[in-house]
């Protein structure tokens, strides 16, 4: 017999043992994204029409790419988190699990898109 | 049940007569704004891997991204990117317990509405002017 309250046993945890994860996860990634929007915002806005090889060499530099690279990362994990919160309030049982998986396969999808072109922009004008 | 009132009782509160307060109604936006950046990564996405594509998959994604239709997706995209920003700042806020009586909310609210829409018009201003 254990001498604690069932209350106490499950302080901090949520059904799945991971407590408050996903929260701390959200608060985390929101901070670095307060900073990433705003430089985010810039990096597009100085891209936007560029011609075509000016775009390239444009994201093959250090800065353009990685805060592209850290904005679409964090953000994208951060929209897997936000979209869970809004599936867990909206949809039940095979549904839910049908949602959680489109959301992250997704996510991933964009996530994996976005740092291949920018590393295959990097390498071509390392490349040149 | 022969005598039944039905035409003389009142009415409980309900959505179509019940006036969200401010906080509430930022609170919706904050995640229908989340939700909404899914286009504008998408296309900014589509654009950079067309940009690696080759010339004709580059030429349709940019002329798309400086059409009237890519002003109108990128710009709600920088209201929505400001207002989730605005919003989850406040989220912090509320995390360390501030924020939280209903006439901060409301001026809270109402300093995330004013504020995204002239950080929005700032950027436009930005991009177009400098």
């Amino acid at each position: 017999m254990r001498y604690i309250t069932p209350r106490k046993a499950a302080q901090g945890l949520g059904s799945a043992h991971s407590g408050t994860a996903d929260h701390w996860f959200l608060t985390v990634s929101s901070c670095a994204l307060v900073l990433l929007v705003p430089a985010f915002l810039l990096v597009v806005g100085n891209a936007i029409g560029l011609s075509h090889p000016e775009l390239v060499a444009y994201f093959g530099r250090p800065y353009p790419a990685l805060i592209t690279a850290l904005f679409i990362v964090v953000g994208m994990v951060h929209f897997i988190k936000g979209t869970r919160i809004m599936i867990d309030d909206y949809f039940q049982h095979t549904a839910r699990k049908v949602a959680i998986i489109v959301s992250v396969v997704f996510s991933w999808a964009v996530i994996a898109a976005a740092v291949f072109a920018l590393a295959k922009m990097t390498l071509v004008t390392v490349a040149i | 049940m022969a005598d039944v009132n039905r035409g003389n009782r009142p009415l409980s509160p309900h959505l179509q007569v019940y006036r969200l307060p401010m906080a509430a109604v930022t609170s919706i936006m904050t995640r229908i704004t989340g939700h909404a950046l899914v286009a504008g990564i998408l296309l900014l996405v589509w654009w950079l891997v067309a940009a690696v594509s080759g010339p004709r998959a580059f030429a349709a994604a940019d002329w798309v991204v400086r059409s009237w239709i890519g002003f109108i997706v990128l710009t709600g995209s920088a209201w929505a990117l400001w207002f989730h920003t605005l919003a989850g700042i406040r989220h912090l806020f509320y995390d360390s317990g501030q924020l939280l009586r209903i006439e901060e909310a409301e001026r809270a609210s109402w300093a995330i509405i004013i504020g995204s829409v002239v950080l929005t018009l700032l950027s436009l201003i930005l991009f177009f002017f400098a």
